[in-house]
């Protein structure tokens, strides 16, 4: 099943064009992964799909992208619940400087501030289940996030989108600051996480693609080159260029 | 060779020096208010009303002068001070207006404490009709620390890592819920650091209280923020040069208890700041 359809997107960063008429689907409960060189445009794509960047100052965009039967890019989206159901999870795992509990129910308490504490207590051991933390932390709920390991962190916002109720988690390179180890159980959770979620992850790293996605895209200068199985894409490349980037011909 | 090390040996005296005069009127002024009032300092001298045209009893009256005075004159300026940082750190654009309000803040902040006073005479005590109050020599006391305080509330809430913000907005949460949970707290310690510091500032002056609230002589306590006030500044202004024979004792004590109280605020800003510094750990 689709979750988010693009149509012809292009976006401008002032002058500069950083999205060229890109088209892509992207299927619920399964990882599809986006690469490229640095610089393509692959954080600009996912920071589309949350109109994030509504925050940069001077951007266009046209075409269309389909969510939940509507454009979000239209003016009458509202930002609010496209932002709860489209989560993101940043390069640098980014917790408030709150506790282990008030960082994940911050959505909840935004969102429904008259949720019980009981509630909050179970969306707190839901979410903490599910990104594999609970036995760890559940004697530390009130300690300050911030004393996390790197990898826990990341594992906390993951788990802070999954009390929020999002349906879809952007990750834009989640394992860049991490160590092989971590990224190895980053990895696992994905695998986990795509029974209920879609997934889209902006990776840097070819291996990691390979490990986890079911989809690529392979992004360059802001032209989506190539999108489609990520089997099919690394082992029979359709495009020349996409060939030069993956046996690393490229530049 | 060794020319140059000679040079920069007398360089450095040099600059030991200058870095040592800066020490001595600090520790001086300190030094001879205490040694000169340190005797006058009793019970009675701190919680006592003046007696006698000022030449005996206490200075009660303006101790509570000052503190209503100031923390009128905080309340105000954190309220308007807070809200316009938040406005021309999240919100405003950069545009002619914007840059007209900075510009205002920034000649605000130098403009000399009398006119202040004078200001303040004008606006709170004649044409709004206080007289001459505590409400009055609040407000006025207020707009003048505002400066300071939109600047301190900036510098915190612009410290706050955007990345904050990202994650706020990025669960769905509204720009002002952003500010109201997440800025707003990390921003406090650093507005109550700047604002503290302020304190002393609005204790010490003279001039914007003269107009506006100051009573040269007043041996009761103020019963509304109506009612006009003794101020520990400008008493010690009074019995030092408008009311002769008062006993140096007496002047250097007044003096010594407004230092104290600047240094004691002070003292809580440097503590305050420095358990922000240790929490802070992003
Ligand atoms: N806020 C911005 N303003 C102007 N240009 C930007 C902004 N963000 C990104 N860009 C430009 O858009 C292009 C794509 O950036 P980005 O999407 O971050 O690339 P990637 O994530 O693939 O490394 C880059 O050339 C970058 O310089
Ligand atoms: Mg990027």
């Amino acid at each position: 099943m689709q979750k988010i359809l693009i149509k012809n997107l292009n976006l401008w960063y002032a002058d500069f064009h950083a999205l060229k008429d890109v088209n892509a689907a992207f299927e619920d409960r399964k990882i599809t992964a986006i690469i490229g060189p640095s610089g393509c445009g692959k954080s600009t794509l996912l920071r589309v799909l949350n109109r994030m960047n509504d925050l940069v100052e001077d951007v266009r965009t046209s075409g269309e992208v389909l969510f939940d039967n509507g454009n979000i890019l239209s003016p009458k989206c509202d930002l609010v619940s496209l932002r709860r159901k489209v989560g993101m999870v940043f390069q640098r795992p980014n917790p408030f400087p709150l506790s282990i509990y008030k960082n994940i129910v911050f959505a909840e308490k935004i969102h429904s501030p008259s949720t019980p504490r009981s509630g909050l207590d179970e969306i707190v051991e839901e979410s903490l289940k599910a990104v594999l933390l609970w036995d760890e932390l559940k004697d530390k709920l009130h300690k300050s996030a911030l004393s996390l390991s790197l990898e826990q962190k990341q594992r906390l916002c993951i788990a802070r989108l999954i009390a929020a109720k999002s349906e879809v988690v952007l990750m834009d390179e989640p394992c860049s600051t991490l160590d092989p180890q971590s990224t190895a159980g980053i990895e696992e959770l994905m695998r986990e996480l795509k029974k209920k979620y879609a997934i889209i992850i902006v990776t840097h790293n070819m291996q990691q693609a390979v490990r986890v996605s079911d989809y690529t895209g392979y992004f360059l200068l802001g032209e989506l080159v190539e999108f489609g199985g990520t089997d099919k894409l690394f082992t029979n490349p359709k495009d020349k260029r996409t060939e030069d980037y993956i046996t690393g011909r490229f530049g | 060779m060794k020319n140059s090390k000679t040079t920069q040996k007398i360089a450095f005296f040099f600059l030991l020096l200058a870095t040592l005069l800066i020490i001595l009127p600090v520790g001086l002024i300190v030094v001879i208010i205490v040694v000169k009032g340190l005797p006058a300092i009793s019970w009675s001298f701190i919680f006592d009303m003046p007696k006698d045209g000022m030449r005996a009893g206490g200075i009660w009256p303006a101790i509570v002068g000052t503190i209503c005075l100031v923390a009128g004159a905080v309340l105000f300026a954190l309220l308007i001070g807070v809200m316009a940082a938040i406005y021309l750190s999240e919100y405003a654009r950069d545009n002619l207006l914007t840059r007209i309000i900075k510009l205002a803040i920034v000649n605000l902040s130098g403009v000399p404490s009398v006119i202040f006073g004078l200001f303040g005479l004008s606006l709170f005590v004649v044409f709004l009709k206080f007289g001459s109050s505590i409400i009055a020599g609040s407000l006025t006391l207020g707009i003048m620390v505002l400066p300071i305080i939109i600047a301190a509330s900036r510098v915190a809430l612009e410290s706050v890592p955007h990345s904050f913000r990202e994650v706020s907005l990025s669960l769905g949460a509204s720009k002002w819920q952003t500010i109201r949970h997440i800025v707003l707290p990390n921003a406090i310690p650093g507005i109550m650091t700047g604002t503290i510091l302020e304190i002393g500032r609005a204790a010490g002056e003279t001039a914007p209280i003269l107009f506006t609230v100051a009573a040269f002589y007043l041996p009761h306590l103020p019963g509304s923020i109506f009612d006009q006030a003794m101020a520990l500044p400008y008493h010690l202004y009074v019995i030092s040069t408008q009311v002769p024979n008062v006993d140096e004792k007496i002047r250097y004590g007044t003096a010594l208890v407004l230092l104290i109280l600047v240094l004691f605020v002070n003292l809580v800003a440097i503590i305050v700041r420095s358990k922000f510094r240790k929490k802070k750990k992003w």
